[in-house]
């Protein structure tokens, strides 16, 4: 009887372990489940007329600091922009109803975060508000499009400037 | 010659098939098995609870070298802070589950088929029979189902011990910083990660099992056949959970 117990002892304690175990890697080693134990949170919206490849579980940060996370990414057929669901910690509750909302990137070649720029504002943000002031992801082709058409077009103007001709540049946009 | 390629190739080809036959009468008899659950929980106590100091020793020095290793390749690159989804991801899918097989086969696996040879040489499985239990139901399945229940269960110990381990390394001593070590962990080890690495350790934790139950069951009774059931228990399992690693991870993509 006495071995038994000890036995039954040493079993439940060893199943008891690899369930936590098991439990800590579902929960705490990824994205999953910190909803269900985080802090309490509260939700504001922000229209993005481009969100890039941000994406669900992205942190959103303030001066660096992590406050809350993307929950939702959702198109707005309306007005044809992301509508970009933020859960924020309610720890962090004194943000300027004014204050701005970018997309950044992580590094050099790191996921996408929003970060919020604060406003000056006497009113904060509250449950199911909605941040006005966006600035959407910075996307590279784009960026790469508007060196080159700059590029071209400069040398255009060059080339147009020896004849001495003023029109010319407006036609050859 | 070919007649004898040929002669091995069907001798390997029924091994397998007995293989198979003696899981399904294993499965069989589980469901009345998991009745006299005393039987099983002292299994899982032999061949889990008596493997966790090994496990968890050797979980925390994998996972500190994962955690010197990857900040040495990290920080060639200017992103140290990856170093949590690095040692997570590499624990969590792969070694993880494969490692704590390897020991599992043989710490487990050979104490398993050593003592059901030595059953089968010194005749008590013989004697069983006589007296009407049957062998299977009353010994070879707690043993077998012990080893599939521990198994999982080890494999995430070994993989909590290994993630602190490449923290003990990465954050105490290399100075990358705690905060992102987590937050980068979590916003890119999803659940698929996870349920990859708990589904590898459940099959490897069948494997391993079935192997030493049957090598030991059907052990030549001698002591040389013990030994040798002993011997190609750990081959075996070796090559099977890393041939079964391979089909899994293809699975998973």
């Amino acid at each position: 009887m006495r071995k038994s117990r000890t036995l039954n002892l040493g079993t439940g304690s060893f199943v008891l372990l690899g369930f936590a175990a098991l439990f800590f890697l579902t929960t705490q080693t990824t994205s999953r489940g910190l909803s269900w134990f985080g802090p309490p949170r509260y939700e504001v919206t922000a229209k993005f007329d481009n969100v890039g490849d941000l994406k669900v579980g992205a942190p959103v940060s303030m001066s660096g600091v992590e406050i809350g996370r993307v929950a939702k990414i959702d198109f707005d057929s309306k007005d044809y922009k992301a509508v970009v669901l933020l859960r924020l910690n309610t720890r962090y509750d004194k943000i300027p109803t004014d204050s701005d909302a970018s997309i950044y990137t992580q590094g050099l070649l790191g996921g996408k975060f929003i970060g919020i720029t604060a406003g000056g504002a006497d009113t904060f943000l509250k449950d199911q508000d909605h941040i006005d002031f966006t600035q959407s992801a910075f996307v590279l082709e784009n960026l790469i499009g508007q060196v080159l058409a700059n590029f071209t077009k400069s040398k255009a103007d060059a080339l147009d400037a020896a004849p001495a001709n003023p029109k010319a540049p407006e036609k050859t946009k | 010659m070919f007649k004898e390629l040929w002669e091995s190739f069907t001798d390997a080809l029924e091994g397998l098939g007995s293989v198979i036959h003696f899981l399904f009468r294993l499965v069989v008899h589980s469901p009345s098995a998991l009745l006299r659950f005393n039987l099983i929980s002292q299994q899982i106590f032999n061949s889990g609870a008596f493997s966790l100091v090994i496990i968890m020793l050797s979980g925390l020095f994998v996972g500190m070298v994962l955690g010197l290793q990857g900040f040495q390749l990290l920080q060639r690159f200017g992103s140290e802070e990856a170093l949590g989804t690095a040692a997570t991801i590499g624990l969590v899918k792969e070694l993880g589950p494969v490692v704590t097989a390897l020991l599992f086969a043989g710490r487990a696996g050979t104490a398993l088929a050593s003592e059901l040879g030595l059953m089968r040489a010194t005749d008590q499985i013989s004697a069983m029979e006589m007296m009407a239990v049957d062998p299977i139901k009353r010994v070879v399945v707690p043993r077998f189902l012990g080893g599939v229940i521990s198994m999982p269960l080890l494999a995430a110990i070994f993989c909590v011990i290994g993630i602190y381990g490449a923290q003990l390394v990465g954050v105490q001593i290399m100075g990358v910083d705690a905060g992102s070590f987590w937050s980068q962990m979590r916003s890119a080890v999803s659940l698929k990660d996870v349920t990859e690495g708990i589904a590898k350790s459940l099959v490897f934790g069948v494997a391993c099992s079935l192997i030493a139950v049957y090598q030991g069951y059907y052990a030549t009774p001698t002591a040389e056949g013990v030994g040798r059931a002993t011997t190609s228990t750990v081959v075996t399992s070796a090559v099977v959970i890393l041939f079964l690693d391979y089909l899994i991870t293809a699975a998973f993509l």
